[in-house]
């Protein structure tokens, strides 16, 4: 019984703590805190059960469950994960406990609340990895909008609520463009012979690489614009750093860690498979958006003068790589792109933390305000170093695995057919060591400041919560350093069967896009 | 018993540095901090021993072997035609003896820190970093495969850059810094950035060798290229660009900047990392790869250029530094270029060979210039110095050993394998008498700011506040390494005396298997020494000796004549005082730009 409802479970486990938090008394927060905490370990415990009881050996979906929903217009809640979203539910589930407990005291207006909100988060974004409806899927996409619009507009900083607009309108723009896209494809199905309406995924996989090439490109546009927009691809990225500096702590390593992958994610399970024809063609622009990421993020993180401010700046630059990976279309650059996602969230993820850290310490984010705290928060300076490495891309640390499948991936493209983009790319891993030695440099080196103080505040160094929570994410930026095979050898499958799937189309009687310029080549004109 | 060995060379010094990185700020034992610290490093250099012992007694065929651990970065995709790489070590004639130069110098500077960090705040996190380093440094120096190799590659400069920085509190003067404004930090970023710009040309390199041969592993890749016919494109691209990522680790033109700023770091940091061990890794490398460089005869010339020209405009720059830390990283960077000269002239068992005599004799230079700084309360300015023979006669003496060394006076070791690549440069079918020309000069331009250091720090009179300075002996965990590094430094060269001097080329022969494909590709002729040999040995004698005696007699005897030539070639001095401007010019042509295009176009115009 519950083995069938597994999925499910995980998915909807938090809900169970957003009912028993509307039961306690909000003045009472350590049971607030504890309610919220207890849940999302609950929650990390089923997804490290889906974990282990997933198969990396079949390839399709597992844990699949299936109910009607809307009859007429064949609607269902649909839901299983292949090793590719097995990864993410795994992420989501990790890094909730995670932002709570790294952010334990930082938050005291209206906790209650914020816990729910936080548990609902995780919900929406476990069934957007989950779903295999499009419908279903456009639900838990929307659905995850709203809490996380409410912590930054509740419980931001200064002008949260101009962010949380903007980080609003951004997202519903390129959502309500998908909507329509998904509703257009369902149409495609009710034409295609014998068909119905639907927006069943699997049943779409079928339909969507015969459509027409014109047709396929107007759906992966409007598809690749509200995914590009989550990424965010440049040059759509202007609302991260707004939502990423007012975003509370949690708030923020929740957005870098989880939602932005939603997108990268969105091009791997529907960009990709639906209209294999029209990723191939966007392949290069694509590529070269995500290049001109890499190294404008870079650039622009680094004359940063808020350390909030470069980390989510350095957010466009990785989520650059994972894009690059994915339309390299080669399994080595979806494998890179895969694991690239995970390892951002654990080191940015890991990064806002510690940003958040002395933040509740010094209440100030500028790096000009610090310097020499070494001298006062040794145990801090060695996690940021850590961490700092990791995201710099240091070989032995996850890091180094995501980019380097996803440069060498983008290199070797038969798809891309240049090698322009990998190399420019290339340069991103200087710009990447410039940025954060340099704010390392001016927050952790250097003599220490008058009397240890900053900002007015003395410095105490992290406590054991802190530390463990921190540790906890380093142990993992490590593992997946030397020994990734645990996590990839789950999503290689998956990986694989997107790739085969863009072959087979490449490979195919020539491809549609080729065939109808073709045909409009060849055929006589008309009398 | 060989084969469970390999793995232990890396799992001893990654033991000690995990331990003294979690436990050691809890020691509050010196000695025991140190007797952990390099008793991992000497069991390292133990087992490396053993294992060198025994390939003695093996056939050759039976020397090269690897032992792989488990894979690392594959694509995991159950294709088997899709990327794997693992963590796999190799051992053969060439990481064998890296590897014994790495955890035996090591071990010996290890030693020696004990006695030059005591008493420092971060005792523990220095042992910890060292030991941090040998692990990168091995996984460099015996990886079965590019990637495990750049793991290395990149943590020796990590390691690199904990260290120059490791006093981070306190100011150092960086090339492309206003004086007084720049702290050690500075170096520690700049060396590392600097590097990952190298790097950048060696992961380029790693793609197209997966692209052409499909696979990062040595036996594999190597064997694929030893069919290839010579001339081939991306071989050249390849060799190319492994080699600029040489330049930056192994600091030659035009990625050298960093290493004179290095020396921000506790001296025997200057000697492990930036003399004897890391700064080599290029060499290593090109060493590894001959085949691809035998392939592109084009690539060759290049490395042997760079490598020429590195070894004579470094040399002249270190004749006017009044650092004593700075003259001898200038020397490291020339003495580099010569070993750069002689892979581009495909005497590659040459340049591995005085890859090894330079670790003893610059390890034990820099260690003796740590034990004159610490007697001289931290100062570093040799012309504040003098005289200090008297106070500290084995520091001395066991200078004296190794500057002779380094100037190739015969029969120290230096001679034996500065010679060999003087004439390999001269001889070989891919040098040239212009090439020995500029490498003799270089020679002689050694000997001369190597005396000028020794004349102006330990003879004549005191320069310094003789009231309260009052230089002392070291330690004897100071004076151990330094008396048995220069007594390697004297008869290391025994084992690479060439035939033309009766000797047996050990070094050359025991390397011999490692260049075979290389060499077969080359086809090199065999050169009848003759005369001609005996005469070009005899010049660069003479030149050596002759840039001795300037050395002592200007720096003695006749300052006046250095001031006035400073006077009289003004221009030329500041030239040089300057380093020919290349910091200033990076700076305005490179950094500067990328910031203002940074700040000024992309965040506060563009980016809303």
């Amino acid at each position: 019984m519950i083995e069938q409802y597994l999925l499910s479970l995980a998915i909807f486990s938090p809900i169970a703590g957003v009912i028993a938090l509307f039961l306690v008394r909000p003045e009472r927060t350590g049971l607030v805190k504890w309610t919220g905490l207890v849940t999302s370990l609950v929650t990390f415990l089923l997804s490290l059960v889906l974990f282990f009881r997933f198969d990396p050996e079949m390839a399709g979906f597992q844990f699949s469950e299936s109910a009607v929903w809307i009859e007429s217009l064949n609607i269902g809640y649909r839901i299983g994960i292949d090793g590719i979203s097995l990864l993410l539910i795994v992420l989501t589930a990790f890094l909730t406990p995670i932002a709570l407990l790294g952010t334990w005291n930082s938050v005291t207006q209206r906790l209650k609340e914020y816990t729910m909100m936080v548990l609902l988060l995780e919900v929406g974004m476990t069934g957007v990895f989950a779903a295999l409806d499009l419908f279903l899927f456009y639900v838990f996409w929307e659905a995850m909008l709203i809490p996380m619009y409410f912590i930054i507009g509740i419980w931001g900083g200064q002008e949260r609520i101009y962010a949380a607009i903007k980080f609003f309108l951004f997202t519903l723009f390129g959502s309500l463009l998908m909507l329509v896209a998904i509703l257009a494809l369902g149409y495609q199905a009710s034409i295609a012979p014998e068909g119905v309406f639907t927006t069943d995924l699997l049943r779409l996989y079928e339909i969507g690489p015969t459509l027409p090439a014109t047709v396929q490109l107007w759906m992966f546009l409007a598809f690749a614009l509200s995914f590009a927009i989550k990424v965010p691809l440049f040059p759509l990225h202007t609302w991260l750093p707004d939502a990423h500096v007012q975003a509370p702590t949690a708030g923020s390593v929740i957005l870098a860690g989880v939602l932005l992958k939603m997108g990268t994610y969105g091009f791997i399970r529907f960009c990709l498979p639906l209209f294999p024809e029209a990723s191939i063609a966007a392949a290069p622009w694509m590529s070269a958006l995500a290049v001109i990421g890499i190294l404008y993020g870079g650039l622009v993180a680094m004359v940063q003068t808020d350390m909030k401010k470069l980390v989510a700046y350095s957010s466009v630059a990785h989520l650059g790589f994972v894009v690059l990976g994915i339309f390299s279309m080669t399994e080595e650059g979806m494998q890179g792109a895969v694991i690239q996602m995970v390892n951002h969230g654990l080191s940015t993820g890991a990064l806002f933390l510690l940003v958040g850290m002395i933040y509740d310490r010094a209440h100030t984010r500028m790096i000009s305000e610090f310097g020499g705290v070494a001298h006062v928060m040794p145990v801090f300076a060695v996690f940021l170093m850590i961490v700092s490495l990791s995201s710099i891309g240091l070989p032995g640390l996850n890091g180094f695995v995501g980019e380097f499948l996803v440069l060498l991936g983008s290199f070797n493209s038969d798809v891309l057919g240049t090698k322009v983009f990998a190399v420019v790319a290339t340069t991103g891993v200087v710009i990447a060591a410039i940025y954060l030695l340099w704010m390392y440099q001016r927050v952790i080196f250097g003599p220490v400041r008058e009397e240890g103080r900053y900002h007015g505040q003395a410095l105490k160094d992290l406590n054991l919560r802190e530390s463990t929570t921190l540790a906890v994410i380093v142990v993992l930026i490590v593992w997946i350093g030397i020994y990734p095979s645990t996590f990839m050898s789950r999503s290689g499958p998956a990986s694989r069967a997107v790739v085969k799937k863009i072959e087979q189309v490449r490979s195919g009687s020539g491809s549609e896009l080729a065939r109808s310029s073709e045909a409009i080549r060849t055929s006589p004109p008309q009398p | 018993m060989v084969t469970t060995l390999v793995p232990l060379i890396v799992v001893f010094p990654l033991a000690g540095f995990l331990f003294l990185g979690l436990f050691g700020s809890r020691i509050k034992n010196e000695g025991l901090i140190g007797a952990i610290g390099s008793g991992v490093v000497g069991l390292s250099f133990l087992s490396a021993g053993w294992i060198f012992l025994s390939m003695l007694a093996w056939e050759v065929s039976d020397r090269t072997f690897s032992v792989e651990l488990f894979p690392w970065i594959a694509s995991f995709t159950g294709n088997p035609a899709s990327f794997v790489s693992s963590i796999s070590y190799r051992i053969d004639e060439l990481s064998v003896l890296m590897t014994l130069i790495v955890t035996g110098v090591g071990f010996l500077i290890h030693l020696y820190s004990i006695g030059y960090m005591h008493g420092d705040r971060g005792f523990w996190r220095f042992f910890a970093y060292m030991n941090l380093f040998i692990v990168a440094m091995l996984n460099l120096v015996l990886a079965d495969n590019f990637l495990l190799m750049f793991l290395g590659w990149e943590g020796v400069g990590l390691c690199s850059y904990l260290l120059i920085g490791f006093w981070y509190d306190r100011k150092f003067d960086v090339g492309g810094f206003k004086p007084g404004t720049a702290s050690t930090n500075d170096a520690a970023k700049k060396a590392f950035i600097v590097n990952r710009i190298g790097d950048v040309g060696f992961l380029i390199a790693m793609f197209l060798i997966v692209d052409r041969f499909g696979s990062l592993n040595f036996d594999f890749v190597f064997g694929a290229a030893s069919v290839l016919s010579p001339g081939n494109v991306t071989v050249f691209w390849i060799a190319l660009l492994l080699f600029f990522g040489a330049t930056g680790k192994s600091a030659q033109i035009p990625l050298y900047v960093w290493l004179p700023d290095a020396m921000a770091g506790p001296t025997p940091v200057s000697a492990l990392i930036h003399a004897a061990t890391m700064v080599t890794a290029g060499v290593y490398m090109v060493a590894r790869c001959s085949i691809f460089y035998a392939l592109a005869p084009d690539a060759l010339m290049i490395v042997a250029v760079v490598g020429a020209a590195t070894a004579f405009f470094a040399g002249t720059m270190g004749l006017v530094q009044n650092d004593i830390k700075k003259v001898l990283a200038y020397s490291t960077v020339s003495q580099l270029g010569y070993m750069f000269l002689a892979m581009g002239v495909a005497a590659f068992g040459a340049g591995v060979f005085h890859l090894m005599t330079h670790a003893f004799f610059k390890a034990l230079l820099f260690l003796g210039s740590g034990a004159v700084i610490h007697a001289m309360h931290e100062e570093q300015d040799i012309l504040k110095m003098g005289g200090l023979r008297a106070a500290m006669p084995v520091t001395f003496w066991t200078f004296l050993i190794g500057a002779l060394a380094i100037s190739g006076i015969p029969p120290l070791s230096g001679f034996f394998s500065k010679d060999e690549i003087l004439w390999k440069a001269f001889s070989s079918d891919y040098g040239s008498p212009l090439l020995w020309i500029v490498g003799v000069a270089g020679a002689a331009l050694t000997a001369l700011y190597m005396f000028r250091l020794v004349s102006l720090t330990f003879e004549g009179a005191p320069r310094y506040d003789t009231q309260h300075v009052h230089p002392h002996e070291a330690p004897r965990t100071m004076t151990i390494p330094l008396v048995v590094l220069a007594v390697l430094s004297v008869i290391g060269g025994f084992v690479g005396i060439p035939e033309s001097l009766l000797g047996g080329n050990a070094i050359e022969h025991w390397l011999e298997p490692v260049f075979q494909r290389a060499h077969a590709k080359l086809a090199l002729q065999s050169h009848e020494s003759g005369m001609t040999e005996y005469i070009l040995m005899a010049v660069s004698i003479g030149l050596a000796v002759a840039g001795i005696l300037a050395g002592r007699i200007l720096y003695l005897r006749r300052r006046d004549v250095v001031e006035d030539w400073q006077k009289r070639f003004a221009r030329l001095y500041r030239l040089l005082w300057n380093k020919y401007y290349v910091d200033e010019l990076y700076d305005a042509v490179i950094v500067r730009p990328t910031v203002n295009l940074s700040e000024r176009l992309l965040w506060k115009w563009f980016d809303v």
